[in-house]
């Protein structure tokens, strides 16, 4: 049975937590100092050697990131934080931010110095107006208390409603004013990202793990997690289960494991389907309980680990309806720049209403699929590629389901039966 | 005559070889896929991709299997974005089933939304989505559901229509404004399926540029108010032409259905205006079939009235007019080099005379000296602007007076911000676009900004006809080129007006920078001409032509395509013009041709071939767009006319006239020396007066863009412009109405507060309700009252 | 409306946050809708004059963005979580439920100029699941009747407080000033997490 390890939310249960009084009570800012007073290579090498990688969900390595930015070539350098949590099930960086915004800016700090950058951004998505309190009273109080000003800075940048903008060049060109759509690549943000310069976007949850890692060492770090998914990370469990929340354990925990914590599926139900990092990675089954939940585990069964964002549905949740509302997600937020995920994502959601409504042949299967194909890999960006990933996963497990909707003439499940309030008279 | 020599700047071009669809080529480094495709004529389609815009990437129709070093790119790439690097090896939908099928895939994501209203569409027949849908398309669709539709079409200013249900969201529009133009005035708005191009609901599209958005645009969902609906491309006859508004020396193209011009499009010419042109030279051809069309010669009998003469009888009235009679010749700024060429040897051989001028405007001795000894054939090119390290505007206002011109020095700004330098008194809209460093003078002040200014052999000083406004300021520019090897260019308004000076159609100079004062170069054209001798007394100037015939000196004159209003005390040369006998050489119906004796209706530019020199010096050549037209070019009836007389000039056509003006030869004796004008600098001025200072807008009351309704409504507000210290001196706010005025006359317009000199007030020169010259009879550093009307 | 000396002020503040100017488009915009309520035509052509853009520019950026609203909301701006997980527990009949009872439509306003009311996609409070926001201030956990209370509570005029938020209901032009960085002083009331942000922690602590 793993153990969870409770690091970034270690002191979240003490009620001025989120204070920079509690912060430092709890031993913060003394890994920045320990962090400037290093040389910016070393502290770039020991965010290497701990292994940690980036938990925005692409899981690149983050002091690889840091090395990419050029060095001694005079130009400003800037760090950008993605703070623009949207993926559908993904609820860490916000309670992070409520409970704790002085990590994030400790781990700013460290991360300043370590690629050189003067400036570094807060991009919060604005649909959180205590959080945005939180990091903005958080920000003055670390100027007051000389954390910040001295070299450098932190600005809030605050969004819009745009989940594009979680795409790190869709959040640079929305952060220097323009509509938040996807930038060609290359150049890369390390060479040419925010005003054109050097920079590196970084997820909350990566930067926020970078203060104990300075303070711990890259050897306790490694010391957690599986081979080539090291430390601990923020587990974020949600849906048909007993008891909600968040669970920060070592990377490679098992969905069984927490869901033992979690009380279990809700009681008298079992679990059908889930996502293990938000709606842009292929859906799981119950086939899929024991699966490592590491970047390579989630990897070769066959979706990806992605945000962490565990959702749970039990057998009373239509899949059909469940994708279709996904896919109207994406179509409400795809930014418009390139035609497949702009006009596939229309259609797509056309064809999905139809088959939810028991309109349609087993043929609409094959041309969603086939449809899929052309969107998947041709968009500009993942938003059109994570379009795909419910309807191809959901057919790939429920055919069957989509089939019965057609023979039925319309959706067989009750919806009332998966709220949460079943129960009661809705 | 000059021909220009291109700077073809031999740098080593490194190149990449790649392999497409198994073939090899080998192109310049930084080369996008898709162009290298071009190169070995595979055709990659597309939508978003334009060369002269930013690579996007954002249609994806244009998807390629890639692999370099045998690693292959795990999903396929858009090849308009992706340069070509060494080992590539490159499979489009010829070779590729993978890039096949995106590509389809695409095409048939495009047609989901775009309505099946091609029999109606503008577009149809000419179409890119149309054309690819063929080529890369399915025959059946797969899509059942529901269309997304919007209002059709809705009016994104008096010319451009805008139909978002046809638009494919390539973004070239958008891109072209920002980018090319400098006009963010349409966006993309909204987002995901509702993204749509507009604007903001309050500025419309007013940009002299945006007809070349409805031209790049890769579907109907532009269009053009002037053509909408009136034609099918296949039922168009298309002939290249040279646009005749303005000194940039547009390459374009004109399409002709039954005897009439439907429309004219940017044509293509790297070197000069690339794929661009303006609004006017796009949208200002109805002038050509106006109801004032002349259309047979006309003669005014001895009751004073105009009636319709024979071509022979009309001939005969006008050679009996000037036949041994003292007779000069004015000839407009937009004759075709030929015709002035025409001109120029009529007044030589038939008229005996060289008092002969193309400056029917405000101009002066020292422009004239100027030109003779600096411009005329001068070589400095749009690439020496490419190339520059400084451009500096004198007397010119480049988005107003040559667009062209305002969109090179713009992608320079753009691609590596390129040093721009404005001598003016009022900061422009254009020179605003450029980033440029605006030195601020008072009129008739300019000279001392030009001697400090920082310049090297690889600058450029671009002199509009405006710098002969202010004494000394011509000369002033000749001696600071001199002394740093700054290149220089002289750039006219009007199109004719660079070729007439190289045809010899003014005083000083014969065809091909030849002075008249020098015997040798007399001969030399006597010799060509066929005549034994020709005038030797250096030719009279417009001013002097008009005075000579106010005061008798003159009897007659010849006068083709001249607008008196043009002119400073035009009012003065009408009078002149009355007294004396007139022959007019013109299209329509005009001020000279009401008091004129002979009216000899021509042909307008689309009717005849010829060619300009634009401001380059650079030949640009036409055919006639319509083929059937009974009108003549001026050339071929002044050659008639010097037959009735009896003094042959044997210029029976345009080709013939090339020829000739070809057979000239270089001329490398002395030029004409530029003999120092002294500055004197900015008038005086007492309370509640102040300096005047105007240019010609782009769209304004040309006689050229007569009828263009849908033009015209894209035309810059008039308003008078003063500085903040002075409307504060007169309680004056944006929009108050100011009033503008000498012992001449007044202006009254609104008021707008910018930066300008403290001690000017600006109003446009020939725009609506402010003719400068008519209403004032004042030109650049003139004193005017200025006060709160 | 003409802008008041001090707010132009403080618009001249936002722009100095950023090494060049463009970048306080968005913060300005959320500004405007703190004094405005919503985006409107004077607020454009003042950023844009602020930021030397064309109009063009700053309406394409504000039709972008859904939190950005060309035409007045209510006093208090309710949005139901409708993404697939709340939707399923149970925010499909709350947000149907709320159109009844409100008697208004997507992005309707009740005619008292009260509330308004918006489905929106996943807000981040997933395991408070079904969520519904209002100001963009949690309300975790809501069910058909609670979130009733809830809009009936703001259209008398005394709004229920968060779950997880300051101790009072501020309104959409008072959101939208903190929204535009301008610090309210209520960072230090609330809770500092709710119980499913805990779990893990407490069983951890419990030796799990």
């Amino acid at each position: 049975m793993t153990k969870l390890a409770p690091v970034l939310s270690a002191h979240w249960d003490e009620k001025d937590s989120f204070t920079i009084a509690a912060y430092t009570r709890n031993g913060g800012y003394k890994a920045s100092a320990k962090a400037l007073a290093m040389d910016p290579d070393a502290v770039i090498q020991l965010v290497k050697d701990s292994g940690l990688r980036g938990r925005g969900g692409a899981g690149f390595p983050t002091g690889m990131k840091w090395g990419f930015i050029p060095q001694g070539d005079e130009k400003d350098h800037y760090l950008v934080i993605n703070a623009d949590e949207s993926e559908p099930g993904t609820c860490k960086d916000t309670p992070l931010l409520m409970a704790n915004p002085h990590v994030l800016i400790e781990g700013c700090i460290i991360a300043c110095h370590a690629i050189r950058a003067k400036h570094a951004f807060i991009y919060i998505r604005g649909e959180v107006t205590h959080v945005v309190r939180r990091v903005n009273q958080a920000i003055e109080d670390a100027y007051k208390a000389g954390h910040l000003g001295k070299g450098i800075d932190v600005v809030l940048h605050v969004g819009a409603g745009a989940y594009i903008c979680g795409e790190e060049t869709a959040l640079l060109d929305s952060l220097e004013g323009f509509r938040g759509q996807p930038r060609l690549r290359p150049p890369f943000p390390a060479i040419a990202g925010l005003y054109a310069r050097p920079t590196v976007v970084n997820n909350v949850e990566s930067i926020a793990s970078v203060p104990a890692i300075i303070a711990n060492g890259a050897e306790w770090y490694q010391g957690m997690g599986t081979e080539k998914s090291k430390g601990t990370t923020l587990y974020s469990l949600s849906g048909h289960v007993n008891n909600p929340g968040q669970f920060e354990a070592p990377l490679g925990i098992t969905l069984r494991e927490i869901l033992e914590l979690a009380g279990g599926v809700r009681t008298g139900h079992k679990l059908k389907f889930w996502t293990p990092g938000g709606s842009s990675t292929p859906l799981f089954t119950d086939e899929h309980l024991d699966v490592p939940l590491d970047y390579e585990g989630v990897s070769a069964a066959g979706s990806m680990l992605g945000t962490k964002a565990l959702q749970i549905f039990d057998e009373t949740t239509c899949v059909v309806r469940a994708v279709l509302r996904w896919t109207e997600f994406y179509k409400h937020e795809s930014c418009g720049k390139c035609t497949p995920c702009r006009e596939g994502t229309w259609w797509l959601v056309q064809i999905l209403r139809d088959l939810e409504n028991g309109v349609g042949t087993e043929a609409d299967l094959a041309k969603l699929l086939d449809l899929c194909d052309n969107i998947m890999g041709r968009s500009f960006c993942a938003l059109g590629d994570g379009a795909t990933s419910p309807i191809t996963s959901s057919i790939k497990y429920f055919r069957d389901e989509y089939l019965a909707h057609l023979t039925n003439g319309g959706c067989p499940f009750d919806p009332v039966k998966s709220t949460l309030f079943s129960g009661a008279s809705a | 005559m000059t021909t220009t020599q291109e700077n073809t700047t031999a740098q080593a071009v490194e190149l990449i070889t790649v392999v497409i669809d198994g073939f090899e080529v080998s192109v310049p480094k930084g080369t996008l896929v898709i162009r290298a495709a071009e190169k070995l004529g595979i055709q990659i389609p597309r939508f978003c991709d334009h060369p002269l815009l930013d690579p996007v990437g954002a249609c994806r129709q244009c998807l390629v299997d890639i692999e370099i070093n045998g690693r292959a790119f795990p999903k396929p790439q858009a090849s308009c974005t992706i340069p070509v690097e060494p080992n590539m090896i490159i499979k489009t939908q010829l070779t590729s089933p993978v890039a096949e099928k995106a590509q389809r895939g695409v095409m048939e994501l495009l047609l989901v939304n775009h309505p099946l209203d091609c029999p109606v569409c503008d577009k149809g027949g000419e179409c890119p989505l149309q054309n690819q849908a063929m080529s890369t398309g399915n025959a059946e669709t797969r899509f059942q559901g529901v269309k997304r539709t919007f209002e059709k079409p809705v009016a994104i200013s008096s010319q451009v229509l805008l139909d978002r249900e046809r638009c494919v969201l390539c973004a070239r529009c958008t891109r072209f404004s920002d980018q090319i133009a400098g006009d963010p005035f349409i966006t993309l708005n909204e987002r995901g399926a509702l993204q749509q191009v507009g604007i903001y609901e309050n500025q419309p599209f007013e940009s002299y540029f945006s007809g070349n958005t409805v031209q790049i645009c890769p579907v109907g969902a532009l269009t053009g108010a002037a053509y909408r609906f009136r034609a099918r491309p296949f039922d168009l006859v298309s002939t290249p032409s040279a646009c005749e508004h303005c000194a940039s020396g547009c390459d374009m193209r004109t399409d002709v259905r039954r005897g009439k011009t439907l429309r004219r499009l940017a044509g293509d010419d790297a070197s000069v205006n690339e794929e661009w042109n303006c609004d006017k030279g796009r949208w200002a051809f109805k002038y050509v079939t106006a109801v004032d069309r002349l259309i047979t010669p006309l003669v005014r009998g001895a009751d004073g009235v105009l009636a319709a003469a024979s071509w022979p009888d009309a001939l005969a009235a006008a050679s009996a007019g000037i036949k041994g009679k003292r007779t000069a010749v004015l000839v407009g700024g937009r004759a075709t080099t030929e015709d002035a060429y025409g001109y120029s040897k009529f007044a030589r051989i038939a008229l005996g005379t060289n008092d002969i001028d193309f400056r029917t405007r405000v101009t002066s001795d020292e422009e004239r000296d100027f030109l003779a000894a600096k411009i005329v054939g001068s070589t400095t090119t749009y690439h020496d602007i490419d190339v520059a390290d400084h451009v500096v505007l004198i007397g010119f206002e480049p988005e107003e007076e040559s667009p062209i011109v305002f969109l090179r020095i713009n992608k320079q700004v753009r691609k590596r911000a390129l040093k721009v330098s404005a001598v003016a008194t009022k900061l422009s809209i254009g020179v605003e676009k450029l980033k440029a460093n605006f030195i601020k003078v008072a009129p008739g002040a300019e000279s001392a900004a030009v001697t400090s200014l920082e310049l090297t052999g690889k600058s450029v000083i671009l002199i509009g006809e405006r710098a002969s406004e202010t004494a000394g300021l011509l000369s002033t520019i000749a001696s600071v080129a001199d002394k740093t090897g700054a290149k220089i260019a002289w750039i006219p308004r009007r199109a004719g007006e660079r070729g007439a000076l190289e045809a010899g159609a003014i005083g000083s100079l014969l065809p091909g920078s030849r002075p008249v004062s020098d015997a040798a170069a007399r001969v030399d054209i006597a010799a060509v001409w066929g005549v034994p001798t020709l005038p030797a007394n250096p030719g009279r100037t417009t001013s002097e032509i008009i005075d000579a015939l106010d005061s008798g000196n003159l009897d007659a004159v010849v006068i083709g395509g001249v607008d008196p209003l043009d002119m400073p005390n035009s009012a003065t040369a009408l009078a002149a013009l009355k007294k004396s006998f007139v022959i007019s050489l013109e299209i329509a119906a005009s001020a000279v041709t009401d008091l004129a004796d002979v009216i000899l209706p021509v042909a307008a530019v689309t009717e005849k071939s010829g060619s300009f020199l634009n401001w380059e010096g650079r030949p640009r050549a036409f055919d006639a767009a319509v083929s059937d037209s009974l009108n003549r070019s001026d050339l071929r009836i002044l050659s008639a006319l010097a037959d009735v007389m009896g003094e042959s000039i044997a210029l029976g056509t345009v080709t013939q006239a090339a020829r000739e003006i070809a057979s000239l030869g270089k001329w490398d004796g002395a030029r004409v020396k530029l003999s120092n004008v002294a500055a004197t600098g900015a008038k005086s001025i007492s309370n509640n007066e102040a300096l005047l200072t105007s240019w010609r807008r782009l769209l304004d009351l040309g006689t050229l863009q007569k009828g263009e309704a849908n033009l015209a409504g894209t035309a810059r507000k008039s308003v008078a412009v003063i500085s903040p210290k002075r409307a504060q001196s007169l309680g004056v706010k944006d929009g108050d109405i100011l009033r503008v005025s000498n012992s001449h006359g007044s202006i009254s317009l609104p008021a707008l507060v910018e930066d300008i000199h403290d001690d000017a007030v600006w109003v446009p020169r020939n725009s609506f309700g402010t003719q400068t010259l008519i209403s004032l009879n004042a030109v650049h550093g003139d004193v005017v009252s200025v006060v709160k009307a | 409306m003409a802008y008041a000396p001090e707010q132009l002020q403080v618009m001249d503040s936002m722009i100095k946050r950023y090494p060049r100017s463009r970048s306080a488009i968005m913060p300005l915009l959320h500004y405007v809708q703190s004094i405005s309520g919503y985006v409107t035509n004077e607020g454009i052509e003042l950023i844009a004059k602020l930021l030397a853009l064309e109009t063009a520019e700053v309406s394409a950026v504000a039709s972008f963005y859904t939190q950005y609203k060309r035409k007045p909301v209510g006093e208090y701006h309710v949005g139901v979580c409708t993404n697939t997980l709340c939707a399923v527990m149970g925010g499909d009949a709350i947000f149907a439920a709320l159109k009844e009872h409100l008697g208004v439509e997507n992005d309707g306003v009740t005619p008292d100029g009260k509330v308004s009311l918006e489905h929106i996609e996943c807000n981040a409070a997933c395991d408070y699941a079904p969520v519904v926001m209002a100001n963009w201030e949690f309300y975790d956990n809501q069910d058909v009747s609670s979130a009733k209370d809830l809009v009936d509570s703001m259209r008398k005029g005394t709004p229920k407080p968060p779950t997880r938020g300051p101790n009072s209901l501020v309104t959409w032009k008072e959101a939208s000033a903190v929204l535009a960085g301008i610090n309210d002083g209520k960072a230090g009331e609330g809770l500092q997490a709710g119980g499913p942000t805990l779990l893990g922690l407490k069983l951890s602590k419990e030796g799990k």
